[in-house]
């Protein structure tokens, strides 16, 4: 055994082929090697979910996931939600209601809050932050972001039902 | 905050986790959804030269039916319990603990087995295994054996699992059709550790409780049942009672953020709700 392996994987809609070491969180593996800045090393210890990644769809902890475990998966970061549009409408909600400060939680909600979005269904306020209770955030005391993820989720159930008729 | 460098292999059956296992000993560990080994390695709370990653036992993955009972694979995620119809209708209590599992990233990721190997005294599923008398199925190179819940959990982190033997299922027998469960707890934040939380399980007959089940947990180094607070709900003892029998079974530590004085309190008051919840 050597201390590093070989994975095949797709990050952000491309293959990659690569020599990981086996010790590396997923979160470091990202940032050094792709330079993808998205995913933060928050806590790297599975608290704060700055480091929030999508793993084949589903809501990771980037930090408590190894570069190895990543083989024949399809790992997604902000980045590739930024890129495909899909919350184009949440992040200008966002910058419009001032749902940050310093903005390192939020890559995190973001894609947290997509997570809950594209369940498409409506959700309470509570609901909201249940889904982010997960994502810690020291500024902005989440009332904003809350209420971005509000105010889209009601465009978009709206919008879906326009589209229904 | 990074891991010291370890080996990381991922075999592809449970005769080859096992025969690593065995071959390494304590200097190896398993790594099921990595929801607690991953930031004790960050920590560099612990040091292990070897990583065997069980995530390609795709066999231990999953909610079944056997006989009577229900089964769960050690690598069922806790999104994949919340999402399982058989739990939903034959597993009440399991269901009415997912709101306080963690979070929707750490749910996908986090396996039943790993939690109830691990037996974080203050985690639900190690609770659920006590109250509903679960099996817990563990295997070695020697075969499998069964350990009751109340025969299992030793304290705190100590289980009767010994150090080469894999968690590979835990096995329910059947709840009561009409059973009701509540699942309460506090938190400092929802899905975080609880401070103290109680799980309690009874059929309602007319205006008496019946097979009442009732476990404590976060308020000791294991989850905790007390017979005498189940027996005293059943027969409708008085709560003063009932708080006696509470006081006169656990003894909470104190922590940083409460005393266990506190602790004892928060118990009492979750189980008025609880008994509350089941009466209703």
């Amino acid at each position: 055994m050597s201390e590093q392996m070989q994975i095949s994987f797709i990050l952000n809609g491309e293959r990659k082929q690569v020599l990981v070491p086996m010790r590396l969180h997923i979160i470091d593996f990202l940032r050094e090697k792709y330079e993808l800045s998205s995913p933060r090393v928050g806590c790297e210890h599975g608290v704060c979910g700055a480091c929030t990644i999508r793993v084949d769809g589903e809501l990771a902890r980037g930090c408590l996931m190894l570069a190895v475990q990543a083989d024949g998966k399809t790992i997604e970061t902000l980045e590739h939600l930024t890129q495909t549009g899909e919350i184009k409408d949440l992040q200008e909600k966002f910058v419009e209601r001032n749902a940050l400060q310093c903005g390192y939680c939020t890559s995190g909600m973001l894609i947290t809050a997509a997570d809950l979005l594209k369940q498409g269904k409506p959700a309470s306020r509570e609901a909201i932050r249940d889904h982010l209770s997960g994502n810690y955030c020291r500024c902005t005391g989440y009332e904003a972001i809350v209420d971005s993820i509000e105010a889209v989720m009601k465009k978009r159930v709206e919008s879906g039902k326009r589209a229904a008729r | 905050m990074k891991a010291a460098p370890f080996l990381y292999v991922k075999p592809k059956s449970i005769d080859e986790a096992v025969a690593l296992k065995e071959r390494h000993g304590a200097s190896a560990r398993y790594l099921a959804g990595g929801q607690s080994l991953m930031p004790v390695l960050n920590f560099r709370l612990d040091r292990p030269d070897l990583l065997i990653d069980i995530n390609g036992l795709s066999e231990l993955r999953g909610v079944s039916n056997s006989g009577s009972g229900v089964k769960i694979g050690a690598l069922t995620r806790h999104a994949e319990v919340a999402k399982s119809e058989i739990v939903k209708s034959q597993l009440a209590l399991l269901s009415e603990c997912i709101p306080h599992i963690a979070h929707p990233a750490i749910r996908s990721g986090g396996t039943f087995g790993g939690s109830v190997a691990l037996a974080d005294p203050a985690a639900e599923w190690p609770a659920c295994c006590l109250a509903l008398d679960a099996r817990i199925v563990l295997r070695s190179s020697k075969g499998e054996r069964r350990v009751e819940a109340k025969d299992y959990f030793l304290g705190l982190y100590d289980t009767a699992r010994t150090e080469n033997e894999l968690l590979i299922r835990v096995e329910f027998p059947a709840v009561a059709a009409g059973t009701k469960a509540v699942a309460l707890e506090l938190a400092r934040r929802r899905g975080d550790f609880a401070i103290a939380g109680v799980l309690a399980q009874a059929k309602k007959t007319g205006v008496r409780l019946e097979n009442v089940r009732v476990v404590f947990f976060g308020i000791s180094d294991r989850p905790v049942r007390l017979s005498a607070v189940e027996q005293g709900i059943a027969e409708g003892q008085p709560m003063e009672t009932i708080h006696q029998a509470i006081d006169a079974g656990i003894n909470p530590d104190d922590d940083i953020y409460q005393s266990g004085a506190t602790k004892t309190h928060l118990a009492k008051v979750l189980l008025g709700r609880a008994v509350e919840q089941l009466r209703q």
